[in-house]
């Protein structure tokens, strides 16, 4: 190394060093790649900004603002948005619309994203039983799933509904008993495909329990139609709740929700349509964002895109 | 010499076509009495064409699949009708080496992940650390680098894939190995690798392996003796050298004169197989290759003829002994 060209003087960049840091720069996990495609998906990336937005705001913004969501404000009442000190104007009690579809947005948003946690645990315990099982389990499991799945999910809801009473906590455990079949369905495929499969055989010759091949070899490389129907899944509960509270049978007033804040506002539709514009409006850009966030998940995450 | 493991009129049938109530009565017999014993420190290599049932043969054998009917023993002790728990402890002497190392090493782990699970299994009580190091070591073992142990299966080259599954079965130092065709998904030029590195290790850690190949050249290179299956059963077992110079069963001649001979100038008479390799559901009476069979007389058809002792450990089921066969060029 005497004479090399490369010890100039001392403090120089080391060339070894830098051929590691561009190795290891080409040899990115393949999650890197993933993030990389998601993040030129625009429709997932407005959808993820806005959910950002609408979680933020419910959470951290009653905070902001002078009026509680309960208070009534009676010599204001139906105040139109931008009017006056209510931004968004107020109900036919004279309650801040904006805060209550903030606190609304909470109850909405948290039935929604603990329904999907509920849904998916119970689709991917049935599904990767009967995937792995197979034989008469996985058939008896999966034509029960079946059999669950010909209820149109709104009626049954509504039919479990009206035996149980409403609250938050039983409207979020109703959507989760009826939204979790299609993650079994899913799961049951992707399981009983991937379970074939020589590095599954490879577990079971080293004397693998069932648990540990299930949930450390199979199911990690389901993970991408889990997450795309995790976020469908969220959509779909925020809607459910929705339904269900327009109905009635959901989550009781006072507590704000999306859709009994619908519900309160058929009948001032014509008088005073902003009380059935705004929530509707916060479902819609909820539920679409979480759509085209599952949309972008799916595409990137797909792994016939992983270049191998 | 002692068997490590002895296989006894082994059997497996799948059934097909079953209906929704009720098995379907066809069944593909993909072992149909096969009885073997493989012997401590030798490498037994099965040979025969696809379908002949060398791989069920392996993963029945490690009971990765329940036998119809016959018996494995393993070590003296007999594994045939082991509940999984029961196997738990035989499943650390005994290894699998897959033929595709595309498939068979999981996508979503790190080689370090993948060649460590055994020791998440079957050795709970050593430290973080610990088990590294005996990653490390493994890795190095099998001729890898200590910084693979961080790559994803994607980011290796074939050869490199084989090595890792190599070290996968190997660290927790079996007896006994199966490696099933473990270089035919390879190129050539890394099969000679792979290959001297499983005689290598072999030599190192005193194994025993059953190598089920299809590859003539690869199989005389690496075994001691080889035994010819056809249609589920074994035709033929003799030592390498033996097998390769006088083939007492007209099948083994028929495959060595399949085999290419990577010298142009070399003119041979090649003995032709007529038709394809009969449905294992409906397989025909008697000798199984007799319809295929340049040599067959009418008694083949009436009995199974059963593997008899030809020479010194030279077992051949053929009821001819008055042809001659053509050896091997290769």
């Amino acid at each position: 190394m005497s004479s090399s060209i490369f010890d100039s003087s001392p403090g120089d960049s080391n060339p070894g060093g830098d051929f590691a840091a561009r190795e290891a720069a080409i040899a990115l996990p393949p999650r890197n790649t993933a993030l990389r495609r998601f993040c030129r998906h625009r429709l997932a990336m407005a959808g993820a900004i806005i959910i950002a937005i609408l979680v933020l705001g419910s959470y951290l913004g009653p905070y902001l603002i002078p009026y509680d969501d309960t208070f009534i404000d009676i010599m204001q009442r139906f105040a139109p948005p931008f009017s006056g000190a209510h931004i968004l104007g107020t109900d036919e009690l004279g309650r801040d619309m904006l805060a209550r579809l903030m606190m609304g947005g909470r109850i909405s948003l948290a039935v929604g994203f603990t329904a999907m946690v509920i849904s998916m645990g119970i689709g991917i315990l049935v599904g990767a039983i009967a995937g792995y099982y197979g034989g008469i389990v996985g058939a008896a499991l999966m034509r029960f799933v079946d059999a669950v799945l010909c209820f149109p999910s709104i009626f049954l809801l509504l039919a479990l509904a009206a035996l149980i009473e409403p609250g938050v906590a039983s409207i979020t455990l109703l959507i989760a008993a009826t939204a979790w079949m299609d993650v079994a369905r899913i799961v049951e495929g992707q399981i009983r495909g991937l379970r074939e499969r020589d590095f599954a055989v490879a577990a079971e010759a080293l004397g693998a329990s069932d648990l540990r091949i299930v949930f450390r070899e199979l199911v990690p490389n389901a993970v991408a139609p889990i997450v795309v129907a995790a976020t469908l899944n969220v959509a779909k509960a925020i809607l459910l709740e929705s339904y269900v509270s327009y109905l009635g049978y959901g989550i009781q007033p006072p507590t704000p929700s999306w859709g009994n804040m619908l519900n309160n506002a058929q009948i001032y539709l014509t008088s005073a349509p902003w009380l059935a514009i705004l929530p509707g409006l916060f479902i819609t850009l909820a539920v679409t964002s979480f759509n085209f966030l599952g949309d972008g998940l799916r595409d990137a995450l797909d792994p016939r895109m992983e270049n191998h | 010499m002692t068997a490590l493991v002895e296989i006894d009129s082994l059997q497996k049938h799948f059934p097909v076509g079953g209906g929704l109530f009720g098995r379907g009565k066809k069944q593909v017999r993909a072992l149909d009495g096969v009885s073997l014993s493989i012997e401590k420190g030798e490498i037994l290599s099965v040979v025969g064409e696809s379908g002949s049932g060398k791989t069920t043969l392996g993963r029945t054998v490690l009971r990765l699949t329940d036998p119809t009917a016959g018996a494995i023993r393993f070590e003296g002790q007999d594994i045939t009708s082991l509940s999984r728990r029961a196997l738990r402890p035989f499943r650390q002497r005994m290894q699998l080496v897959f033929q595709d190392p595309f498939a068979s090493l999981n996508p979503r782990q790190t080689v370090e992940q993948i060649v460590a699970t055994p020791l998440a299994i079957h050795a709970g009580g050593s430290s973080a650390t610990e088990k590294r190091e005996r990653v490390a070591d493994m890795l190095r073992l099998v001729g890898l680098q200590p910084h693979h142990a961080d790559r994803y299966p994607h980011e290796l080259s074939g050869g490199q894939r084989q090595r890792v599954g190599i070290a996968r079965a190997l660290i927790l130092n079996p007896s006994f190995l199966v490696a099933d065709e473990p270089v035919s998904a390879l190129d050539v030029s890394i099969q000679a690798q792979v290959v001297n590195l499983l005689l290598e290790l072999k030599e190192k850690l005193g194994l025993t392996i059953l190598f089920i190949a299809h590859d003539l050249a690869v199989v005389g290179h690496i075994s001691d003796r080889i035994a010819v299956m056809y249609l589920g059963r074994v035709v033929e077992v003799a030592e390498t050298g033996t097998l390769f110079r006088s083939p007492r069963h007209p099948y083994t001649e028929a495959l060595f004169s399949a085999a290419p001979i990577p010298d142009p100038t070399v003119r041979r008479s090649r003995v032709l197989l007529q038709g394809d390799i009969p449905s294992p559901i409906d397989p025909p009476s008697g000798c199984a290759f007799r319809t295929r069979c340049r040599h067959a007389l009418p008694e083949c058809a009436t009995v199974v003829p059963p593997l008899r002792q030809v020479g010194p450990g030279h077992l051949s089921a053929c009821i001819r002994d008055d042809i001659a066969l053509q050896a091997s060029i290769a």
